[in-house]
């Protein structure tokens, strides 16, 4: 026994000359986290980050077996479902985890909003979680045409269309987002690499960036906490908190199983682009809502095309989001900031009623 | 001098310019359709309308191309016999005015050259053609009677009388009459049983214009469809595979040694219901049973075809429901699900192959859709066997889970650190 810590020991004195384990363990244990009546939102980043880890490492199994080509890729996602053991497991896991990450981070995104986790010095912190966010969008839009289904198929013709809303660009863009006029064989081939290189590494440096700062510069502790000079208690991030964390991940590996089992992904039917768009197409949940609002648009707004201003509006609330940091001029000066608050619950409410009509409302309206 | 000559060059092109419309007011003016129009007689004065819709006025044909005269002369004048005036042609007249144009391959190219130039001579060969030559029966049917004389429209126009699904409604204008049809002794409960029958719910309710009517199977100018010597082989231009399969079966020269009329025997001409495979065999319903016995070889060979369609429809059935079931589940089953097309079309192939009257190759048609219904079959029982083993594998890893939360939660409380009681550690 006491031979085996020695050599554990020797191991670890080897590597703590190369690359310096002492300081990476002592940072992890000087690490703490604030302990206050919303310290449960804390968990929300690392239960989005945990997802995320399960999604590299189903897409890196899906890898494996899936051929990214019009001709093939529908039948090599067929194949993994029902010939390669566990194929079904892997594929379905990453199709709820993904829905899960998405839907993490947007719980993570409202909770740091209505904190104002976003005060100084956290601006980098924000910005890196909007870009985050609208990665896992675009993660999500790619990866959703990969089996070549024809439900895939016809949302991402409708998807992409909205590219082409704007005026000079359009069609340029349209062109550079399918690989030619339409949704073709081209189209997936790009969607595919942009799905498995370009965004993940653009990912893995926000990513970074974001572990980084909020290794730097801590928990940020809401303002109404902090000003209610209630003794400020705190607990170790290593082990209390990981603990903790940990128990959250396994519950998600519970649940991500069980949907697995009872909901596997489903397949549909293989994309023909000579077919009619069956009826009722619609985009995955996380996009229902701008989806609901284009349809309901008017052909023309102010002599200006529906679409073409319904897009703007969404692209100028990204922005506005992005920016909040400097627009919230009371919370980065420390006061209260209601305002904010109100446009936070009115953004929620409007997303999740649009989402809500765009489930429950007619198609054929 | 010069402007004498301008001056009068001026006139005379004033002059043609005047009057060279009314010279073409006079050649263009039809004088029957400016009188026939003025009519108070309904008939005569309906044809002018009727005409103007007429595929030979589009054409740019008048009324005295097919009733002669010179329609340039005003009143009865116009309507001299020795001006070619026919009047209204009747009989083989109408014939021979019809044929004029319409056996003329080098005229009618001008206007159809896909149009068929044999009418005539097919008409002679119906029977309307054999009454109307050989027994002077003007009430028979000629051109006019089926193609609405001066209202003629193509046959792919839907208000045509000859458009498919009008046909039946045209042929019925005389042989649904009793009285007409009682002189030769024809009944009249055609149209009747054909509005029963898969063709008519295929022509008329499907929409689809390639379904057989009265036509199809009696021709439509001639006694027969061409290249079709008798009416009961019409039913191999479109069910081929089942006629070639009847065409060389020992039942193709029974039938004809007896009289009998060969596919019609089996399954009636006007009123051609859905065939089901209840024809087949010897229970109710079964045709095979008017002559064949359970005793004799046909009936046992009527009762092995039935039994090997009926086992492949009950394998179809069960493989089918199976793989519907594991799809609810969210199985993966789409290849399997689309295999079973193939065995559809097996079944389909074997029940064409009865018409050769010939167990073995009812089998041997049977044969590659009874293989794939019993490995879809498989692969659905597999898929099921495969989500109960998931759901047992997930109560293990649920169960897993379980143990490590519980193994974090004592693990926890084992080194008391939680947000409650541990204040200000910081």
């Amino acid at each position: 026994m006491e031979n085996h810590e020695s050599r554990l020991s020797a191991i670890w004195n080897w590597l703590d000359q190369r690359i310096g384990l002492a300081p990476a363990i002592s940072l992890a244990r000087k690490k703490e986290v604030p302990v206050h009546k919303h310290s449960i939102w804390y968990y929300m980043g690392g239960m989005t980050l945990f997802l995320y880890l399960v999604q590299i490492g189903t897409g890196i199994l899906l890898l494996i077996y899936y051929r990214p080509s019009a001709e093939e890729a529908y039948e090599s996602v067929q194949f993994l479902m029902t010939d390669v053991k566990f194929g079904w497991l892997v594929r379905s896991i990453h199709h709820w985890a993904a829905n899960l990450m998405i839907f993490m981070a947007f719980v993570h995104l409202v909770s740091v909003l209505f904190m104002k986790a976003y005060r100084p010095p956290r601006e980098l912190t924000w910005f890196s979680g909007v870009i985050l966010l609208a990665l896992a969008l675009a993660f999500g839009f790619t990866g959703y045409l990969l089996p070549w289904n024809e439900l895939a198929f016809f949302a991402t013709r409708v998807g992409t269309e909205i590219v082409g809303v704007f005026p000079f660009v359009g069609d340029f863009a349209l062109k550079i987002a399918r690989g030619g006029t339409d949704v073709t064989g081209a189209t997936l081939t790009r969607f595919y690499g942009v799905h498995v290189a370009i965004l993940p590494a653009i990912g893995f440096f926000f990513l970074g960036l974001h572990l980084l700062l909020v290794q730097k510069l801590g928990m940020s502790v809401p303002p109404s906490i902090e000003n209610s000079g209630s003794p400020k208690r705190a607990m170790k991030f290593v082990p209390d908190f990981f603990l903790r964390d940990a128990i959250g991940w396994l519950v998600a590996v519970a649940l991500l199983v069980t949907l697995a089992a009872f909901l596997p992904a489903h397949l549909g039917v293989k994309a023909d682009p000579f077919a009619a768009a069956p009826a009722g197409i619609k985009p995955e949940w996380y996009f229902m809502f701008m989806f609901h609002q284009l349809k309901l648009l008017p052909a023309h707004i102010l002599g200006i095309e529906g679409e073409l201003v319904g897009v703007m509006a969404f692209a100028l609330g990204g922005v506005f989001l992005f920016l909040v940091p400097f627009l919230d001029r009371n919370a980065a000066r420390g006061k209260p900031s209601p305002l904010f608050t109100w446009i936070g619950i009115a953004i929620l409410a409007y997303i999740l009623i649009m989402t809500w009509l765009g489930y429950t409302a007619d198609p054929m309206g | 001098m010069n402007r004498n000559m301008t001056l009068a060059a001026v006139v005379a092109v004033g002059l043609v310019l005047c009057i060279a419309p009314g010279l073409f007011a006079q050649d263009s003016s039809d004088m029957c359709i400016e009188c026939h129009r003025a009519l108070d007689s309904e008939p005569l004065s309906r044809q002018v309308e009727q005409f103007e819709v007429d595929i030979h006025a589009a054409a740019g044909f008048g009324c005295v191309d097919c009733h002669g005269g010179d329609a340039s002369i005003a009143g009865p004048g116009g309507m001299d016999p020795a001006l070619g005036f026919l009047g209204a042609p009747g009989g083989e007249e109408i014939i021979a005015v019809c044929g004029r144009c319409h056996s003329d391959a080098e005229f009618m190219r001008q206007f159809n050259p896909s149009l068929r130039v044999d009418q005539e001579a097919e008409y002679w060969t119906s029977r309307h053609g054999q009454r109307l030559a050989a027994a002077g029966d003007t009430a028979v049917a000629t051109c006019a009677d089926c193609h609405a004389p001066h209202g003629i429209r193509p046959a792919s126009d839907p208000k045509s009388t000859v458009y498919p699904p009008n046909v039946a409604s045209t042929c019925g204008r005389c042989h649904d009459d009793s009285a007409r049809m009682g002189t030769y002794d024809i009944p009249v409960d055609q149209n009747e049983k054909y509005a029963r029958s898969v063709h008519h719910e295929a022509l008329v309710e499907g929409g689809d214009i390639s379904a057989p009517t009265c036509n199809d199977c009696h021709g439509n100018h001639g006694a027969a469809p061409p290249g079709i010597s008798w009416v009961g082989n019409v039913c191999g231009q479109c069910h081929a595979v089942m006629a070639d399969q009847y065409e060389q079966s020992r039942h193709a020269q029974t039938f004809v040694e007896m009289g009998m009329p060969g596919c019609a025997t089996c399954h009636s001409n006007h009123e051609i219901l859905e065939a089901g495979d209840s024809l087949l065999g010897l229970g109710d319903g079964a045709v095979c049973a008017a002559c064949h016995t359970e005793g004799d070889p046909g009936g046992s060979a009527a009762m092995a075809m039935r039994a090997g369609i009926d086992s492949l429809t009950v394998e179809i059935d069960e493989a089918t429901a199976v793989l519907h079931e594991a799809e609810q589940a969210g199985m993966e089953v789409s290849a399997a699900q689309a295999d079973m097309k193939d065995s559809n079309s097996a079944l389909v192939m074997g029940r064409a192959a009865m018409h050769s009257f010939s167990p073995d190759a009812v089998t041997e048609a049977l044969a590659p859709g009874r293989e794939i219904a019993g490995a879809s079959l498989e692969k659905g029982q597999s898929a099921l066997q495969d989500l109960r083993v998931r759901r047992m594998g997930l109560i293990a890893s649920v169960a897993i889970i379980l143990v490590l939360i519980l193994a974090l939660v004592l693990k926890i409380r084992q080194i008391g650190s939680g947000p409650a009681d541990s204040p200000g550690r910081a």
